[in-house]
């Protein structure tokens, strides 16, 4: 055998044409979707996030002098935005712990378990400000409108995130439990439940940090607390209050965010 | 069924696909009777143990499954009132099958849930005459100090010992133990086995031990069964299993069964 033959044999491996033209139409598909839309997403006014500075200059005035004369009114919208998310989460985890289960493959026969997720699904999919937006007609403008969107949209996310956690449970003691002679619901509450407490309470703790942002938020559509306020002074071009609120929203964000995050580092 | 007998086995088949993990096996248990279950791995000793508490589901046809009297199943099917049977059938795991985040305690007052109320066994208040059965079984067992204990953060055998316990709150007259010693060490899985054979000569059990090594089905069982490929292949006295019959249930290699030396 030559030396030819034996270098032609060990060439390296080239890549299938294939392989070629899948990354050619895909980054080519890529940069064609993001070519058609520069001009509906107005891309083309990047410069004047450099160029308005009239406009900017006044605003970022304002916001280097915030105006705490409202302080203590802030603080207790704040509290009220807080109460608001703490009552959404919850009634949203009495919703998902039932959803949860129905929807787990190992506890529901397939015949509860699908109608369980497409519920689940549209629960999740709905944003909450939509829901907000009915519950307000249903009863009027204010805080209980604010909860009630929370409640339904988080109850969807913990329901599923509940039953993926149900779904990775060893099933061995569920099997002990029910040697003993166990009504099925008593093998889920100690045979199941005990295994996923502490990954339920910490989706729920996670989603109260979120609905916390998300009660501000709902402010917009008239459910009350620090986010109404806020929308109010923006509406008005009062940025000096604008900026205290955002100050207090930050704190108080942060300070949640913080203590959730030290009680859900215990629980696992 | 004779008046002594507790349990009863008849033709029970069990497929998995297309395996056959039991082939119409037939077993009559007597009360009082320690049997060990012995056979080379996938010879269907586990298989048939869940079937006898209606764990796992038998195949249709002629097969059935009495105890105390009554259907555990028949015709492929669970028998509806089997909670009530399983009441009064123990069984304990390999891998003890307890929940690892509740204590020993709670674990072993488990045992009660199909005689107590429903919701006060849904909650967890435990009657007082659960919570005595509790620490006494505990006792019993070698493990009250750690009732208050999380069951996982303790060893194999101090768990698969509270695993008997919760068989004795539930006031069992069969346990069925599906190999009970073979996460164990030799110690740990003594001692077991000595807890076992002492419920069965001091309070009257039933035991049926799905047993890996042979040496123990000899010492502490009076009567052995042996599967081969989901069939009966013995079913005598352990003095009756000679080199020949060993060699027929688990083949040429079958010292490798004993932990300290086989027959010749």
């Amino acid at each position: 055998m030559t030396d030819a033959a034996t270098s032609a044999a060990l060439k390296p491996p080239a890549r299938p044409l294939g392989q070629w033209i899948f990354d050619v139409l895909l980054w080519g598909g890529i940069i064609i979707v993001l070519t058609l839309s520069f001009g509906p997403a107005e891309i083309e006014k990047f410069p004047r996030l450099f160029s308005g500075s009239d406009n900017m200059r006044e605003f970022g005035r304002a916001f280097m002098n915030p105006d705490f004369d409202l302080l203590p009114f802030f603080i207790a919208q704040m509290w009220l935005t807080i109460q608001m998310a703490m009552w959404g989460t919850v009634l949203a985890v009495f919703i998902a712990v039932p959803l949860g289960l129905l929807g787990a493959r190992n506890i529901a026969p397939a015949a509860i378990q699908w109608p369980v997720r497409r519920l689940m699904d549209i629960l999740r999919s709905v944003p909450d400000l939509v829901i907000g937006m009915v519950f307000v007609v249903a009863v009027g403008l204010g805080p209980f409108a604010g909860v009630m969107a929370l409640a339904l949209n988080t109850g969807g996310v913990l329901g599923k995130l509940f039953s993926e956690a149900v779904e990775s449970i060893d099933k061995a003691p569920v099997e002990g439990v029910r040697a003993t002679g166990a009504h099925k619901l008593q093998e889920i509450a100690w045979g199941v439940v005990p295994q996923v407490a502490p990954l339920w309470t910490s989706y729920a703790l996670y989603r109260f940090e979120s609905n916390s942002r998300a009660a501000t938020i709902l402010g917009l559509i008239g459910a009350g607390g620090i986010g109404q306020i806020l929308f109010d002074s923006l509406n008005s071009f009062n940025y000096s209050r604008v900026a205290a609120i955002a100050l207090v929203i930050v704190v108080a964000v942060t300070l949640i965010d913080i203590l959730s995050q030290a009680i859900r580092s215990r629980l696992i | 069924m004779s008046d002594a007998a507790v349990l009863s086995v008849r033709q029970v088949s069990k497929s998995f696909g297309s395996r056959r993990a039991l082939d119409a096996v037939s077993l009559d248990v007597a009360r009082g009777e320690m049997i060990a279950l012995i056979g080379p791995s996938g010879s269907g000793k586990s298989t048939l143990l869940r079937a006898i508490n209606g764990l796992a589901p038998i195949d249709k046809g002629p097969g059935r499954i009495e105890a105390f009297g009554g259907a555990v199943q028949a015709q492929g099917r669970v028998d509806r009132d089997v909670r009530r049977t399983r009441i009064r059938i123990g069984m304990i795991f390999q891998q003890f099958n307890l929940v690892g985040r509740l204590t020993l305690f709670t674990n072993v007052a488990m045992g009660s849930l199909g005689r107590i109320g429903f919701l006060r066994g849904l909650f967890g208040f435990w009657p007082a005459e659960t919570k005595n059965a509790a620490m006494a079984a505990l006792a019993r067992v070698g493990v009250a100090e750690y009732a208050g204990q999380r069951a996982g953060t303790l060893s194999g055998g101090q768990q698969q010992r509270a695993a008997i316990a919760r068989t004795l709150v539930q006031k069992a007259k069969i346990i069925l133990a599906d190999e009970p010693v073979a996460s164990l060490d030799p110690v740990a899985a003594r001692k077991v086995m000595e807890v076992l054979r002492d419920l069965n000569r001091a309070d009257g059990l039933t035991l049926i031990v799905t047993l890996h090594q042979v040496d123990y089905a000899l010492r502490y069982c009076d009567r052995v069964v042996a599967l081969k490929a989901g069939k009966v292949v013995y079913d005598g006295p352990p003095q009756g299993l000679k080199r020949k019959q060993l060699i027929d249930i688990y083949g040429p290699e079958f010292e490798d069964v004993f932990w300290e030396g086989a027959p010749q």
